[in-house]
């Protein structure tokens, strides 16, 4: 990323007058970044629950798989410090494995989102010709109703993907892939917007003018200048793609009953929630938690990298 | 002003049709039989069937299939529910009204507390005031509807017992008592959505007038010995509202997603509970009927937000 540092014009501008070491753009980044509060807490938070979910099954004791009737819908104890469901499996084993399932298809379904944004994004923004055409695509897919068509494609695509991957590992990939799918406009919005003020910048002008290629402007010069918005864009997209996963598991059309994860353990226990309110809590809680840090580190991220808010 | 309107109608209209054939495709095409139910039932010989197939005009090629479907969509008939038997348009206009009650009423609840919210957080940023207005609305924007829904009754109806938790649809208001339990039964679903719309509100109403804030004519203003209160409500507000309006169109189908949560929750027979039950069932005619209208929803609010706009910003340009 050395690249970006040389190119950027507000590092250019800012070495004139060098009074301490110079740091790279993503220096500086982390230096506004790490003097915001909200966003280290976020950061802190957020890692600690990956933490738990990635190495907490391997350490603590109980799988969740364990059905013992003796301890149906109890409350936290020392020995289940987040309670039992209904078969009383253990809540905090339950939570970590579901947050591991929720963390993965947040993170994958937004690499797909931004991979497809980013490059429909560049392309419209580089080859004028291509732009009103793909634009149009972009306006026709943020009109459409998304919670409908993916609660409508999960319900067409779920058996047959079961059936031809397997169970587990088809619902993952039809659930990424359909988040993925209708999530990448606003990052193509942003990419082109870049894209397109950038071409007319005389380090690209330059570039250009000894003879590089496409490709090597596209991946060289222009593409890493304009990734700070799309990091910000992705990073509070994970947070959305987990919900949407939730919710998709609320509504019975996500993930099967044994695999747990979070939306799902919410939705198994809203018919309990008389008798044992903690089981929906904890689930919920667990997701609000990872959004609101997601949040958190997203707007930082959009503070440090946004070089108009340094002078 | 008229040719602007007609113009961003001709746009709409092919975006919806564009979106019906796309929907249209994905259901013919997606393997699933809309008449499965009928294949595990031993009493259904094959050859019927064959004629329930060719009755429900199923045999002929779907672009044909989509092209029928399409004519009898504009004129309001879209086939017959597999599974109740009944009308789709039917089912629809007896669902749709309260759908749109609840988001309505829920959106002029975000709106209400939205804006005091997010003038106040503004006028007075980086104070205790603004620290705790702008968190709530972090905090409201990241909790999930489905997880607001369950604490809501968790409090309210499980542990202080002051609301009921299942949405009756038989309650029809004719005096004062059934007023107070219609009010009653309906105050958690519009809760859910009206606080989710509000932090979403109050954010962008809080950056769009940090945005305003710093510019030339309202030191004018302050400069011409106006108070505080008229500067920020009489110039800064007006300003800052317009590209609120944009926002707020582009956050349209998360709200109606939201809506869909909302009716699952609480029971509350909207299109998006409908949505759901016919998903389940199967009923493919109900389903492509109400994913219709959520598109019809979501590209008729962008439309009046775009002309919204026009109306509000004299610097746009009717192109």
């Amino acid at each position: 990323m050395a690249t970006a540092a040389k190119v950027s014009p507000a590092s250019a501008g800012r070495s004139a007058v060098v009074l301490r070491a110079q740091r790279s753009l993503w220096q500086d980044a982390w230096h506004t970044f790490s003097r915001d509060r909200l966003a280290v807490t976020g950061l802190v938070v957020l890692a600690v629950i990956t933490l738990g979910a990635l190495v907490g099954p391997y350490v603590w004791s109980d799988q969740g798989k364990e059905i013992d009737f003796g301890l149906s819908l109890s409350g936290p104890s020392l020995a289940h410090p987040f309670g039992n469901d209904d078969l009383g499996r253990d809540l905090l084993a339950r939570a970590m494995l579901g947050a591991r399932v929720s963390l993965a298809v947040g993170v994958s379904a937004v690499v797909l989102a931004i991979t497809l944004g980013t490059t429909i994004g560049a392309v419209a923004g580089y080859f004028g010709r291509l732009d009103n055409p793909l634009m149009r695509l972009t306006d026709l897919f943020l009109s459409l109703p998304v919670l409908p068509l993916l609660l409508v494609l999960v319900y067409l695509f779920k058996d047959t993907l079961q059936r031809t991957i397997g169970l587990e590992l088809g619902t993952f990939i039809m659930i990424v892939s359909v988040i993925g799918f209708l999530n990448w406009m606003p990052t193509a919005r942003l990419v082109r917007a870049s894209f397109l003020t950038l071409k007319q910048r005389e380090f690209v002008e330059a570039a250009r003018s000894v003879g590089a290629p496409h490709g090597r402007i596209i991946f060289r010069h222009i593409l890493p200048n304009s990734l700070s918005p799309v990091l910000v864009a992705a990073t509070i997209g994970i947070g959305g793609a987990i919900i949407t996963e939730s919710t998709l598991s609320f509504l019975g059309l996500g993930f099967p009953p044994d695999q747990p994860t979070l939306g799902r353990i919410l939705y198994e226990a809203v018919n309990y929630l008389d008798f044992a309110p903690h089981w929906a809590i904890v689930p919920g809680l667990a997701i609000f938690l990872i959004v609101l840090a997601i949040n958190f580190i997203g707007d930082g991220l959009r503070d440090a990298l946004d070089p108009r808010r340094k002078i | 002003m008229g040719r602007f309107v007609a113009r961003r109608l001709l746009v709409a209209i092919p975006t919806l049709l564009a979106i019906s054939f796309v929907m249209y495709a994905i259901l013919a095409l997606a393997p699933i039989d809309p008449l499965a139910g009928f294949a595990a039932d031993p009493r259904v010989p094959p050859e019927v069937r064959e004629n329930i197939r060719r009755s429900l005009g199923l045999d002929e090629a779907w672009p044909y299939r989509y092209v029928k479907w399409l004519l009898a969509a504009v004129q309001g008939n879209f086939g017959i529910s597999f599974v109740s038997r009944s009308s789709v348009s039917d089912l629809l206009w007896q669902r749709l009204p309260t759908t749109l009650a609840v988001v309505g009423v829920a959106y002029i609840v975000g709106v209400i507390i939205a804006l005091p919210a997010g003038i106040l957080s503004a006028a007075r940023r980086n104070t205790v005031t603004d620290h705790v207005i702008s968190l709530s609305a972090y905090i409201g924007f990241s909790v999930p509807t489905f997880f607001t829904g369950v604490l809501l009754i968790i409090i309210f109806s499980i542990k202080l017992h002051w609301l009921t938790f299942l949405y009756d649809s038989r309650v029809t208001v004719h005096d004062l008592d059934s007023l107070v339990v219609q009010i009653k039964q309906s105050i958690m679903p519009i809760a859910v959505l009206g606080l989710f719309d509000a932090a979403i509100l109050t954010r962008y109403i809080r950056a769009s007038m940090l945005e305003n804030l710093p510019l030339d004519y309202v030191r004018t203003a302050h400069a011409k010995g106006l108070a505080e209160r008229l500067v920020v409500l009489r110039h800064v507000l007006r300003n800052s509202l317009i590209p609120v309006v944009t926002l707020v169109a582009l956050g349209v189908p998360a709200v109606f997603g939201g809506a869909i949560v909302t009716e699952q929750i609480f029971h509350v027979p909207g299109i998006g509970a409908l949505l759901i039950t016919s998903i389940g069932n199967g009923d493919t005619p109900v389903v492509t009927a109400v994913v219709l209208i959520f598109a019809v929803l979501v590209v008729g609010f962008n439309l009046i937000a775009d002309v919204l706009y026009a109306v509000l910003d004299p610097r746009v340009k009717y192109t």
